[in-house]
């Protein structure tokens, strides 16, 4: 649509622009209608549940996918009409792994050079630079099937920078991997931002870690957007404070709820019951007299600020559940012992 | 050849070197065929192989072993599919077909490889010794097998999902390419139909090529033979590049 491209310029300060972005696989819409734009400098966060379509959009803007309707730009690169720039100027880190396990740590990362035609001259010296700033100079020389999975995912990511990209997709960096390894993680991505001033996009089904990474962060799920604004922004627009009442009589104390005048909203969960309420604080002694004199047994109360799970709970009506993040992690050690699964 | 190519192709080398096991390994089958075959026949009078059983089927051993070690590596592009590896090539700003060309000329070179050294050994056991001449014949037609059957390779493993059909097109399309070709029979005195077939046999030609390049003479003129082999390979190479170019990841 080379109109629509030129009717709606990129402002300088925009790594990407989507527009009306959808992508259709037979009868189902994995990507439904999204516009968005990225600013240059920023962490851009995609956060959303498993089949949300964040992969998918990442196909897309990386050229690896033809859009069914709409387009983007990419560093002012149309991603229908000019994939060499646009593969040129950035950087990917997919969500399986895509290193060759018979080559060294070295090996893997001269083979991207070559192929993104980084000069010999400058070759040798930014991998060491790159391999060292993952903290895997020391071994350079070993084959990548003795690496660990963190090992694995700092050598795309460093892998990822070696052509000096000016925008690097991340899609699920930590996904996997372990509390420690992911922490450190998030520290190299960071880095790599403030210092480089690299413009970030990931895409992440943790909370935690599109809130900790993001500069700003796209709610979407079954292919829609939902929501886009900063962690702060998101959390403030639920407003109040939570409280989680722990308790195994959770549907009774919900029926006695239902017409609190002072409760925003209230919810149910296995062993659980959360409500949200201005000034929790004050409220606490109302809610503990209610549950005595129905004799409602509470285990533990307590107050937290709203999370990115509740906003994420608020938009769309349910959690993003632990359970599909487990899915995903044997899915992806699965595919390489069990032959090829469709990712889902 | 672009930088991409060459690129692609260095990493098959890479990794082929580094296979220790499989470079020795492939090895055994076309040896054991060599021996038993040709020493276990050598005593029948077989019309048409003349000079004796063992060295009349030397060439089309030399072939088989080019012919299977150059379709696996075409094939191994659905391994890249399964480890994700691929995605990465294909993501890089270069064209489908130098990738697929850097697959092609990789396969082939391994093949060209692992075929010279049963040929080192063939010629050991059978006491063979052709002319150089010959032998840069014989390297030709090796060069044209690699490279139209890593295409085939190439070609089958872009419309195959995973490695679950590979015994199928090993049982149906591998063997029988390998078994019609008059690698291990005169095709002098084969009945009508086997002949017939045979002559739709693509490999037949890279074998009676071979034949007269390393024994000094072939039931099909060489000149045929490179001809009708050198087209397939180009119709390989083009069928080849298309589907992979259509390749989903
Ligand atoms: N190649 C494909 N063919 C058919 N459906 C697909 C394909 N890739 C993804 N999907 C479907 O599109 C939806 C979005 O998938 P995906 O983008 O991978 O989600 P996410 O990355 O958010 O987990 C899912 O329902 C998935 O099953
Ligand atoms: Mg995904």
């Amino acid at each position: 649509m080379p109109n629509q491209e030129n009717r709606l310029p990129m402002k300088s300060e925009e790594a990407i622009k989507v527009i009306n972005l959808t992508k259709k696989f037979k009868d189902l819409t994995a990507v439904n209608n999204i516009s968005f734009t990225v600013k240059k400098g920023e962490i851009f966060g995609f956060l959303g549940p498993n089949g949300a379509g964040k992969s998918t959009t990442l196909s897309m803007l990386a050229t690896l996918l033809e859009p069914t309707q709409g387009t983007a730009l990419v560093n002012g690169f149309s991603i229908r009409k000019d994939r060499d720039s646009v593969r040129r100027s950035i950087g990917m880190v997919f969500q399986d792994p895509t290193l060759d396990e018979e080559l060294t740590a070295y090996e893997n990362m001269d083979f991207h050079g070559r192929l993104y035609n980084v000069p010999a001259t400058v070759r040798k010296k930014k991998i060491l630079e790159l391999l060292k700033l993952v903290e895997l100079n020391e071994r350079k020389d070993s084959l990548v099937k003795t690496f660990s999975g963190g090992m694995r995912r700092r050598l795309e990511i460093a892998r990822g920078l070696l052509h000096e990209p000016k925008v690097l997709f991340l899609d699920e960096p930590t996904l996997g991997l372990d509390p420690q390894t992911r922490n450190k993680l998030w520290e190299y991505i960071k880095r790599l931002n403030t210092e480089k001033g690299l413009t970030i996009i990931l895409t992440t089904h943790y909370m935690d870690e599109a809130d900790k990474l993001s500069d700003r962060i796209a709610i979407i799920d079954n292919g829609k957007m939902i929501i886009l604004d900063t962690p702060e922004n998101l959390k403030n627009m639920i407003g109040g404070e939570i409280i989680t009442v722990e308790t195994p009589n959770g549907d009774k104390l919900e029926s006695l709820m239902k017409n609190c005048k002072w409760c925003k909203s209230g919810k149910r969960h296995d062993g659980s019951f959360t409500l949200t309420v201005d000034h929790a604080d004050k409220k606490i002694p109302e809610l503990v007299q209610i549950a005595n004199k129905n004799k409602i047994k509470i285990n533990s109360i307590v107050i937290h600020k709203p999370s990115l799970e509740d906003v994420f709970l608020h938009f769309t009506g349910k959690t993003i559940r632990e359970q599909e993040a487990g899915a995903i992690e044997n899915l992806r050690q699965g595919r390489r012992m069990h032959g090829r699964m469709r990712r889902r | 050849m672009s930088s991409a190519t060459y690129t692609i192709w260095l990493r098959n080398l890479k990794r082929y070197i580094r296979s220790k096991s499989r470079i020795f390994g492939s090895l055994g089958q076309p040896l054991f065929f060599l021996v038993v075959l040709g020493f276990g026949l050598s005593s029948l009078n077989i019309p048409g192989a003349t000079g004796g059983y063992l060295k009349f089927i030397i060439p089309g051993i030399i072939a088989m072993t080019v012919l299977f070690t150059s379709i696996f590596s075409g094939i191994q592009i659905i391994w890249d599919k399964q480890f994700g590896f691929l995605k990465e090539t294909l993501v890089a700003p270069i064209s489908r077909l130098s990738i697929m060309l850097g697959q092609t000329f990789g396969g082939a070179t391994t093949a060209l490889i692992q075929g010279l050294l049963i040929m080192i050994l063939a010629f050991v056991i059978g006491g063979i010794f052709p002319s150089a001449m010959g032998l840069i014949i014989a390297l030709v037609f090796m060069v044209l097998i690699g490279l139209a059957f890593t295409s085939l390779g190439i070609a089958i493993a872009s419309k195959m999902e995973d490695m679950q059909g590979f015994q199928l097109i090993m049982n149906f399309v591998i063997f029988p390419i390998f078994l019609l070709s008059g690698a291990l029979f005169p095709l002098t005195d084969a009945p009508k139909a086997l002949k017939i077939i045979t002559y739709f046999d693509p490999m037949t030609y890279g074998v009676e090529g071979m034949r007269y390049g390393i024994l000094g003479s072939s039931s099909i003129n060489p000149l045929i033979c490179f001809l009708v082999l050198g087209g397939f390979a180009a119709l390989m190479i083009l069928i080849g590049s298309i589907l992979f170019k259509k390749i989903k990841v």
